[in-house]
């Protein structure tokens, strides 16, 4: 009688942890599709006011066409090669605009002065959209490790959360003369 | 946008969260937003009309030394009283990792909740004791904040959590005040900032480079600010180069402004210790031109050598001469002033107020729950 009183406590336990798990997982889940949205418009943010600089005649003609063909190309990749084309946008804002001195020049235009200074935001929100949705998924992958929530499936059918890796520093150039 | 900041530490006790903290609450007051910042301290106490109580903090035993903090069913109450009050769109938590009204605001925050970590520490026995527990009251976070390198990497190394880069601020324009002409001299002005018998400060070895430098310029002076025991370290300078050393004391804000402000070369022969270089952005702001020890926070602020001269950490005789090289030539004075002037802007609040927003309208984004109440029971 004692013995089948402690298996009923010990299976209450256990399921109202388990519940409780579950729907930890599932906030996780959720929040982390909330982060990628945030990530998604972030990038569009970026490549939107490279677009911007590009097509406003405040710099050369040649390096507007390339920063215009860079961001086209970020904007318009499918699923499977958007990273490494927001990968490539950076490498060409950073030989566009690493010195510091170069992008000074520049902003001697207050109409430049304007939109690098929200081009240096864009890059910077997009780079901190990345870390925050990174950070959602480190936490949800080590809770979908621990035993119980494997052997349990927990998780159900979502897929595994995967972060997301790509070069998206910002220009030193862009951040050491924002204002 | 209804914001909700947690600080750690009493709001009476000077301290360098409490002044971030307060610098930023006004100028996101001044663009209209409403600020409610919770922190330790009595009613009594002079205090904004911005700030909220929850009663004096206890010491005890925490993490190897005596902590002040808050904790007890009471202070419990009190900081869910302020979440429900306050219906927060941002809940923003300074130093997570300390045991106070910050986790117990994490814990039970239904709005979005940001953090800035502030300190760079080593890890300790209690910290990883209390790893588990700090890691799941992490997870509520939905974005961290490092206001240093250092800073992030102590979160990397012992709790295994991730922060992007956002530095301390300062009022740069509060710093833009006349050279005051009693402290000119004919061959140059340096100065000096910081607790005198705090060897981390690195005064000892300033004081070891003087000889050389005041040889080179005698009509130069050094002025020197902060407490300690000024008798005793002025005794130990030679006879011949003691009078051209000025001491200071401790110094008002509005003295410290006009001290960088008269200076030819703001020195900080720190050697070690700093997270973040604030004094050094401070000194940019002066317009004075600034050289350091090569430290790793320094090394950020001055961008690598771009907005001021670096010299090896402890070396006196390094740095000696290149104060010597600095006073001969006004020129590249001139320089590092120039390019500090708009480097040290990116400090300014104005726009560490713009990054800081744009991390709390991404983290309002990213919480599909926001906006419907989860709290029970209050």
């Amino acid at each position: 009688m004692e013995l089948l009183f402690v298996i009923i406590a010990v299976l209450a336990v256990l399921g109202v942890y388990l519940s409780w798990t579950a729907g930890r997982l599932d906030r996780r889940h959720a929040r982390i599709d909330a982060a990628r949205a945030v990530l998604d418009a972030e990038y569009l943010r970026r490549s939107g006011a490279v677009l911007e600089l590009a097509s406003s005649g405040l710099m050369d003609p040649a390096t507007s066409v390339i920063l215009a063909d860079a961001a086209s190309r970020a904007r318009t990749a499918g699923d499977d090669e958007r990273d490494q084309a927001e990968s490539d946008l950076t490498a060409v804002l950073t030989a566009v605009m690493d010195d510091p001195d170069d992008v000074s020049e520049l902003r001697a235009d207050a109409d430049a002065a304007t939109a690098l200074d929200e081009l240096a935001m864009a890059c910077q929100r997009a780079a901190h959209a990345r870390r925050f949705h990174n950070e959602l998924v480190r936490g949800a992958v080590r809770l979908r490790r621990k035993a119980l929530v494997r052997w349990l499936r927990l998780a159900g059918y979502a897929p595994m959360p995967e972060t997301v890796e790509l070069d998206d520093r910002v220009p030193k150039g862009l951040d050491a003369t924002r204002e | 946008m209804k914001i909700g900041i947690a600080c750690p530490y009493a709001w009476d006790v000077p301290g360098g969260v409490q002044i971030h903290i307060r610098d930023f609450a006004e100028e996101l007051q001044r663009r209209g937003h409403t600020v409610s910042v919770l922190a330790p301290g009595d009613d009594s106490d002079d205090l904004p009309p911005y700030v909220v109580t929850v009663g004096r903090p206890v010491s005890i035993p925490y993490n190897g030394s005596v902590a002040r903090v808050s904790f007890g069913p009471r202070v419990a109450a009190r900081v869910r009283r302020w979440l429900v009050d306050g219906e927060f769109d941002v809940v923003h938590v300074h130093e997570p990792a300390s045991m106070s009204l910050g986790m117990l605001a994490m814990w039970w925050a239904d709005a979005p909740v940001v953090a800035t970590s502030h300190s760079a520490q080593r890890r300790s026995r209690a910290m990883s004791a209390a790893h588990g527990i700090l890691q799941s009251a992490f997870e509520k976070l939905t974005a961290h904040i490092a206001v240093s390198e250092e800073a992030r990497r102590t979160l990397v190394h012992h709790l295994g959590g991730d922060a992007v880069l956002i530095p301390n601020g300062l009022y740069v324009d509060r710093f833009n005040v006349p050279a005051r002409p009693d402290w000119w001299s004919p061959d140059g002005t340096m100065s000096f900032l910081g607790r005198l018998d705090e060897s981390r400060k690195g005064l000892q070895i300033l004081l070891e480079a003087w000889p050389a430098i005041h040889d080179a310029f005698p009509d130069s002076r050094l002025l020197v600010a902060g407490r300690g025991e000024i008798d005793e370290i002025r005794s130990g300078i030679p006879e011949r180069h003691r009078d051209a050393v000025e001491f200071l004391g401790g110094v008002s804000d509005e003295d410290k402004a006009a001290m960088l402000a008269s200076s030819d070369i703001y020195i900080a022969p720190h050697i070690g210790g700093e997270s973040f270089g604030i004094v050094l952005a401070e000194a940019m702001a002066a317009g004075a031109p600034v050289l350091a020890s090569d430290l790793e926070a320094f090394r950020v602020v001055l961008d690598g050598g771009r907005l001021g001269a670096l010299v090896p950490v402890g070396d006196a005789e390094a740095l000696g001469r290149k104060a010597v090289e600095m006073l001969g030539d006004p020129a590249l004075r001139d320089r590092y002033r120039q390019a500090a002037s708009v480097g040290v802007r990116r400090y300014d609040w104005s726009r560490i107020t713009d990054e800081v927003l744009a991390v709390y309208d991404m983290a309002v984004a990213m919480t599909p729950e926001s906006g419907t109440s989860r709290l029970s029971g209050t």
